[in-house]
């Protein structure tokens, strides 16, 4: 009896919890697709991905794009984002901080930040440091090194951590310094290293609430469980770490 | 003015300018003559209206072009033959004449005669070729279709651009006899652009002369081709006359025909005529000889009486052009200015006209009266 | 996210629909450029022509600032078309337009003008020219650049991703929904659109070579 009555209560429960039956439109960075696509399949709600390239996500919601949460590769975007009134104040959020290895085709080159130093390196590849920040934090750690002056010569830039990455693979650079979420998958075609976190400085990929999305109850759920350990663990399974971990990771205030 | 057609246009295409005025009557074939680049294609293009130049043109009475008023071509009611048939290469022989008889209601109004289309195939011959594409055709079959063609679109006038130049002499040969019944048939009047003499001598029955732009000369074919003093634009070699004759009979023996031409008797090589028919016959300059003496014992079987009506000495050549009056028709003789001073030919000097019959042959008989 | 016939169906409605709108609009274009006395019509050929030469990106940019709620699109519904079907189309049709009209042109200016002026002594007046002259001797030309065009508008990326926002099931057309699956480890289904467009591009340029083979060898009664 008390089971069959528990049992209604938990059918009524169910029946009348406030379904997010809304849908959450997703705007996420290509580099954070993977992990996001598994997240939102762990999620108890309707989401809708889109993904594309920071800045060009960015630009898009200023031209009205229907996105309900902003999943960037940097902070500066979001922060730029709510200071336009195109999203909530208070609402973004250090959601994940990207990680560095040293990748390379060849066994030989990657084995340990010695590699770096290596005589034989002719080419070695990074993102553009101007426009992105896995980009700054690979010069930051050659800087950390003592290396950057002697290998500046042989430095060749992508245009973003995905082509640094591809001019390692197809073997037309020896070594590249590219985000760990690249190689997740990949690690059969080449050898990675991964680099302590603090040689460099964070690279935080902010979250933020945009305008559009600020009734939407499924966004917010969504925000909130990135949070989760949950979601922690994905991140982590895909190769980037939880904010938590490193003290200097810092929040954006609204 | 009705029952004419008056053109006058001016206007430079490139380099080349026109300035002509010229009339042509509402029946018949008027031929618009002259040599390459005179103006003669352009002029019939500005009649058609597919050339717009400055001008007037006027149509039995209405006006196609004037000051005010422009009619575009394809109000027009005219059928035009192109130099090269300018068939629809995406339909077939029976395609492209439907083209025509499909629009033919629409610019009429009522002047111009109904055309029937049987009548049309069976008068060009063009029943085995219907399901033809144009491609598969020869050049006169092409020709024959294009002329059918403008005429299931009943115009009031046919215009025909050098519709032979651009066929071999076997595929001429085939045509001409089309081109000739055609024309006598017709009621409409046809406009006909060439600069070959023998075509507009065996089809025409007026010519307007064109050079370089302008129209300076015209009257009836026969008229037009004695006028020495147009000499020049006539390529000497084929500088003729025509005249006209009656058959009287045929020789079996010896293959020949006789006519009676000007009140004398003509002999030419057989020819496929019936007794009593009419005929057309043109006779070149270099084919006339002359004699002051009625001469014996010599092979030239036509020997013609009449006296000199004038001389014109050609400038700087070893020739001198006259016409001879026989009985009132006239006859081109070429002869060495030697020969014309040795036998004191003067105007009004009785000669014999000597013509060889083997001059005669098909291209120079015309089965029709000279009107 | 994971349906794969999403993207090839929409794909396909954008490139007809595309296609039908460019034929309509390219074929008196391309008229009007194969004829015209007008001495700026280069001027105009070339404003045509230059989808070809710019970037992508670049074209994409400017349509979206274009379709944006800022732009000119807004006076149609307040915010403007970008990030929608309607708005793909558009871009799309800027993007393919020289894809359909310059063989459309070059069709046209084959036949020259003699079959034009047949018609006209035959009393055919600008429009029935056009439509039973013109059109049917340039058909090769047309077909073309259907074909063109059509195949043009299926590969679109740059601007499709930029105007159109990888929404699925709106603007999510093949060739984002191959990036999509890329970034996000899909590689599978990447491989399996991918040859799909390996595949239909070669059956294009075949079908393509083959059309400009034929010559108009159908008969037919006007």
């Amino acid at each position: 009896m008390r089971f069959g009555v528990s049992l209604c209560l938990l059918t009524l429960a169910l029946a009348f919890r406030p379904a997010a039956a809304e849908t959450a439109n997703i705007a996420v960075a290509a580099n954070f697709a993977a992990p996001a696509r598994a997240i939102s399949e762990a999620f108890d709600g309707k989401t809708r991905l889109s993904i594309g390239a920071t800045g060009q996500l960015f630009l898009q919601i200023s031209q009205g794009a229907p996105y309900d949460v902003f999943l960037a590769a940097d902070q500066a975007r979001p922060a730029l984002a709510i200071a336009e009134g195109l999203g909530i104040k208070g609402s973004s959020f250090t959601y994940a901080l990207g990680r560095l290895v040293l990748f390379s085709r060849d066994s030989n080159r990657v084995t340990g930040l010695e590699s770096l130093w290596d005589q034989s390196l002719r080419k070695i590849a990074i993102a553009n440091p101007a426009t992105a920040p896995y980009g700054a934090a690979a010069v930051d750690l050659l800087q950390a090194l003592d290396v950057f002056e002697a290998l500046e010569p042989k430095i060749v830039q992508g245009k973003n951590v995905t082509q640094a990455y591809q001019f390692a693979a197809v073997g037309a650079a020896d070594l590249a310094i590219v985000a760990a979420s690249l190689t997740m998958g990949r690690t059969k075609r080449g050898y990675t290293l991964l680099i302590p976190a603090d040689m460099h400085r964070p690279i935080a990929q902010d979250a933020a609430l945009l305008a559009r999305g600020q009734n939407n109850a499924t966004a917010k759920a969504f925000l909130a469980f990135l949070k989760s350990p949950e979601a922690l663990a994905i991140m982590h399974r895909y190769k980037y770490d939880a904010p938590m971990n490193v003290s200097s990771a810092r929040k954006t205030d609204g | 003015m009705s029952g004419q057609i008056d053109a006058a246009f001016e206007g430079a295409l490139g380099d080349f300018h026109l300035d002509t005025t010229f009339t042509a009557a509402m029946s018949g074939v008027t031929a618009l003559f002259g040599p390459s680049g005179s103006g003669k294609t352009t002029a019939l293009r500005c009649i058609a209206g597919l050339t717009r130049m400055q001008g007037r043109l006027s149509v039995n009475g209405r006006d196609w072009q004037s000051a005010k008023a422009f009619i575009p071509a394809h109000q027009r009611p005219v059928g035009y033959v192109f130099q090269d048939a300018n068939l629809f290469p995406h339909l077939t022989v029976t395609g492209n004449l439907n083209f025509a008889a499909k629009r033919a209601g629409k610019r009429s109004n009522g002047d111009s005669p109904a055309i029937d289309f049987d009548e049309t195939i069976d008068l060009l011959g063009l029943a085995p070729l219907m399901q033809r594409m144009p491609a598969a055709l020869s050049g006169g079959e092409r020709q024959r279709v294009a002329v059918g063609r403008a005429l299931l679109s009943r115009p009031q006038v046919l215009l025909m651009d050098e519709p032979l130049s651009g066929l071999d002499q076997a595929a001429k040969a085939d045509i001409l006899p089309y081109l000739e019944s055609l024309t006598d048939t017709l009621a409409i009047p046809v406009l006909y652009v060439s600069h070959d003499i023998g075509e507009v001598a065996r089809l025409a029955d007026h010519m307007v002369l064109l050079n370089s732009g302008r129209a300076i000369a015209s009257g009836t074919i026969g008229d037009m081709l004695e006028r020495l003093d147009l000499g020049l634009l006539v390529e000497p070699f084929e500088e003729s006359v025509l005249a006209t004759a009656e058959v009287t009979g045929h020789d079996p023996k010896y293959r020949l025909t006789r006519l009676i031409c000007c009140g004398q008797p003509l002999t030419i090589p057989e020819a496929d005529l019936a007794i009593g028919e009419t005929v057309r016959l043109r006779i070149r300059a270099r084919d006339v000889a002359l004699a002051t003496k009625r001469p014996e014992g010599i092979s030239i079987r036509n020997i013609l009486e009449g006296h000199i009506a004038e001389i014109s000495a050609a400038p700087g050549a070893a020739h001198a052009e006259t016409l001879v009056d026989i009985n009132g028709a006239r006859l081109r003789a070429r002869i060495t200015l030697e020969a014309l001073a040795e036998l004191e030919l003067c105007v009004g000097a009785p000669v014999f006209a000597l013509v060889k019959s083997v001059t005669f042959d098909g291209r120079s008989i015309a089965a029709k009266p000279q009107n | 996210m994971d349906d794969i016939w999403q993207p090839i169906w929409l794909s396909i409605r954008l490139a007809t629909v595309t296609t039908a709108f460019l034929l309509v609009l390219g074929a008196p274009l391309a008229w009007w450029l194969a004829r015209s006395p007008r001495r700026w019509k280069e001027a105009v050929a070339a404003i045509v022509a230059m989808p070809l030469v710019l970037p992508p990106t670049v074209l994409g940019f400017y349509l979206l600032l274009a379709l944006g709620p800022d732009g000119p699109a807004q006076y149609l519904n307040g915010h403007g078309l970008a990030f929608t079907f309607e708005g793909l189309v558009i871009g799309s049709i800027i993007y393919s337009l020289p894809f359909v009209v310059q063989p459309i042109r070059n069709a046209f200016e084959a036949f020259g003008e003699k079959p034009l002026e047949a018609a006209a002594t035959l009393g055919a007046g600008p429009w029935d020219r056009f439509w039973h002259v013109a059109l049917p001797l340039a058909r090769p030309g047309i077909l073309t650049g259907a074909v063109l065009g059509f195949a043009h508008t299926i590969g679109e990326f740059g601007v499709v991703l930029m105007i159109g926002g990888d929404i699925p099931g709106e603007t999510r057309v093949l060739s984002v929904a191959i990036y999509d699956y890329v970034e996000t480890l899909q590689w599978r289904k990447a491989h399996l659109l991918a040859g799909g467009m390996v595949a239909f591009a070669f059956i294009v340029v075949l079908a393509v070579l083959l059309l400009n083979r034929r010559p108009t060898r159908q008969g037919a009664s006007a």
